[in-house]
């Protein structure tokens, strides 16, 4: 049994680390929002700055999750990261094709996929394990927990980082948990109707879909 | 729930069919004439309408969309991801000859470029007049409906997935359709990936400088870049209990993997390469071989001086002085994005089946930090493992090894 | 050249999505790469981009980046001798 240790969620602009809300400002649209987080955060890290939506809202996401160094004591290779969403990087895309207007952007073309947010992450927190993207359309628990699970199987992977990260115009939803073989923190089973309850629990809605995402 | 299996009683994972179409051919056989006579399959831009159409040659698969169409006997307007997708399964199910209605079956399939072909020509026209431009253009946009689309194909209604980490896509959708075949999840599944040419990947590279106005050359000291490409390369992977009871081929195993994260920059390799090699060395571990066990490694080898240079440090630093023969693929096909893992795939199989390597071509001169020389020529041997290295924007890196049976 | 130099400094933060500087905070000979503001290949491109887009100034060859990027003054000196009449 593995078990989920912590997590993390920002959605209508407030920002949760495990149960507690920690920042939120329902004013700001989602651009302003990213940089009021990242400024609420205290965060040292001008790269942010380039990065597209996706990238920014998985970093916050993932800076608030690894806040108390929870990984700190594993070892780069040891820590997976398995991500998935439903817009892949459409977000971004859709800016690019803008940009080819008058010339392609290669700063906008870089984040044209939707593993750069994963990336960024490993980049950030030099995590250097497996790493997988899946576009499914809605976060499916049993999905990800089945494949975690599998990645945790290896001898050499100790911990994983898995979650939501999705975003199209002003609409988004991101959910980030850690998967340890030891039990602490959360200490949550990690069982698809623990994550089905913990994703739901900021929520509230019956199949984790937001009403407000366009489809 | 996973069952957690015992090593004992594991399944071993065996690539029963292929299926690939790409520049050089739209069959296995085809694929093996133009290794043979070392026919490229880059060239001018033919197909798609871009301004780049006279500057940068690409590896474009010899059928329009209308051709592929009659070929496949499909419904008009599919994406070209979606009909060279359907073409590559179709024809690795057919090779494989299992019955994928008897068996719990999936379909893993990898895209990066989706439906954009037919997408990006409803914007010019939508941007300009909301009025104008086809819905139908853009129904079939998202990864996830290519994969729906080639499943429908094939009447696989179990598992489905999409996976899009760019260009090593669809070496990890096989990675997993493996995974879920050894935990006893599934019996069959088809893994692989499509791409195909769209003016926002020609441009977008083109943004990066990273396109080589000539045709490519792969670890050549004077490379310049790389060639895009398209295509679709889909594998069989079933379990020992099917291939037993409906008495299959096994044209390889799948005997190793591994996936990493090089963690140096959204899209650079870095330098040193620590993550292929992390990925070659891990893939060697899980396999239980040793570099001496290699007989081929079918290279990423895009032909950039990035990539090259780090995988090629990798290599070297890996395999030492004793380098298996090596080459890279994309000399014929080009960079076929989230297919290239997949056509590879079938390439490294290919080399099983017919006991040859495949030639690098147009190499001159070894890069002089290095001094690896890739296989030059078609070339019968004994191969019993080959490796296959594909690196994808994310920093994230696969290598697969295939071992005949 | 003062005027073109000021120009870049806003064009510069602009293009590359520097929001947390304004344009007094770039010096006239402050490296641009690695140290000083911590630019990146991908940066450079866009670099490139900006002077053909604002400049109608081509560069061909991204290894020459680093030397005419250099400072927002060697890209000034590099318009200047480059820029069509």
């Amino acid at each position: 049994m593995n078990f989920i240790t912590a997590s993390s969620a920002i959605r209508e602009q407030r920002v949760f680390q495990n149960h507690h809300e920690i920042f939120r400002d329902t004013q700001l649209v989602l651009d302003d929002f990213l940089l009021a987080t990242y400024q609420a955060l205290a965060i040292d890290y001008p790269k942010f700055y380039k990065m597209d939506r996706s990238s920014q809202l998985g970093f916050l996401a993932s800076e608030v999750l690894l806040r108390e160094n929870i990984i700190q004591s594993y070892s780069h290779e040891s820590v997976a990261l398995v991500l998935a969403n439903a817009h892949a990087s459409l977000d971004t895309d859709l800016r690019f094709y803008e940009s080819m207007k008058s010339a392609a952007s290669p700063a906008l073309f870089v984040y044209t996929l939707p593993n750069i947010v994963a990336g960024e992450i490993s980049i950030r927190n030099r995590i250097k394990g497996e790493n997988a993207f899946f576009v499914t359309p809605a976060f499916e628990p049993h999905t990800m927990s089945l494949y975690v699970d599998t990645v945790l199987e290896k001898p050499q992977t100790q911990a994983c980082i898995a979650g939501w990260i999705d975003v199209l115009h002003g609409h988004y939803d991101v959910f980030l948990y850690l998967v340890e073989k030891e039990k602490r923190g959360l200490s949550l089973d990690h069982k698809p109707e623990e994550l089905t309850t913990l994703y739901q629990q900021y929520y509230g809605t019956v199949d984790g879909r937001s009403e407000k995402t366009d489809h | 729930m996973l069952t957690n299996r015992p090593d004992t009683l594991k399944s071993r994972v065996h690539v029963a069919g292929v299926g690939v179409i790409s520049a050089i051919g739209v069959s296995v056989n085809e694929t093996l004439q133009a290794f043979q006579h070392y026919r490229s399959g880059i060239g001018p831009i033919n197909f798609l309408n871009t301004a780049h159409q006279h500057s940068l040659p690409v590896g474009e698969v010899k059928l329009s969309n209308d051709q592929l169409e009659k070929k496949l006997g499909v419904k008009p307007n599919l994406t070209r991801t979606a009909l060279l997708g359907i073409h590559a399964a179709r024809q690795a199910v057919a090779h494989a000859r299992v019955k994928i209605s008897n068996w719990r079956s999936g379909l893993i399939s990898a895209t990066t470029v989706g439906g954009m072909d037919k997408t990006e020509n409803f914007f010019s026209e939508f941007l300009q007049d909301t009025q104008r431009g086809n819905l139908h253009d853009v129904v079939n946009h998202e990864c996830g409906k290519s994969t729906m689309l080639i499943a429908d194909d094939l009447g696989i209604h179990g598992f489905l997935s999409t996976v899009n980490t760019a260009c090593s896509s669809s070496v990890n959708a096989i990675m997993l359709g493996a995974r879920l075949i050894t935990q006893g999840m599934l019996d069959v599944v088809v893994a692989g990936g499509s791409d195909a040419l769209t003016k926002f990947t020609l441009n977008g590279f083109n943004s990066l400088m990273i396109l080589d106005g000539e045709p490519c050359r792969p670890f050549d000291a004077t490379r310049n870049g790389l060639n895009l490409g398209e295509g679709a390369g889909f594998v069989v992977l079933v379990s020992d209990r099917v291939h037993e009871q409906e008495s299959l081929d096994s044209l390889a195993l799948v005997s190793g993997f591994a996936n990493t994260n090089d963690a140096f920059h959204q899209t650079a390799s870095s330098p040193d390469g620590r993550g292929p090699y992390s990925a070659m060395e891990q893939a060697l571990k899980t396999s239980g071989l040793t570099t001496a066990d290699i007989h081929y490694i079918n290279l990423h080898g895009t032909g950039t001086l990035n990539n090259d240079l780090s995988e090629g440090t990798a290599v070297k630093r890996l395999f030492g002085e004793h380098l298996p023969a090596l080459s890279s693929t994309k000399a014929f096909t080009g960079h076929t994005l989230g297919a290239s893992g997949g056509i590879e795939a079938v390439f490294s199989v290919m080399s099983l089946m017919h006991q040859s390597v495949w030639p690098n071509l147009r190499f001159a001169e070894a890069m002089p930090e290095l001094g690896i020389v890739p296989q030059k020529t078609v070339e019968q041997m004994s191969v019993k493992n080959v490796m296959s290295n594909s690196f994808g924007f994310g920093g994230n890196c696969s290598s697969i090894i295939l071992s005949k049976a | 050249m003062e005027q073109l130099m000021a120009d870049l400094k806003k064009q510069i933060i602009e293009a590359l999505n520097l929001k947390h500087l304004k344009p007094e905070d770039i010096g006239d000979d402050q490296p641009l790469f690695v140290e000083g503001l911590g630019l990146d290949s991908i940066d450079a491109l866009e670099l490139i981009v900006l002077l053909q887009q604002k400049y109608k100034v081509k560069l061909a060859n991204p290894q020459d980046g680093p030397t005419i990027f250099k400072s927002v003054k060697t890209m000034a000196e590099f318009i200047r001798a480059n820029q069509p009449a």
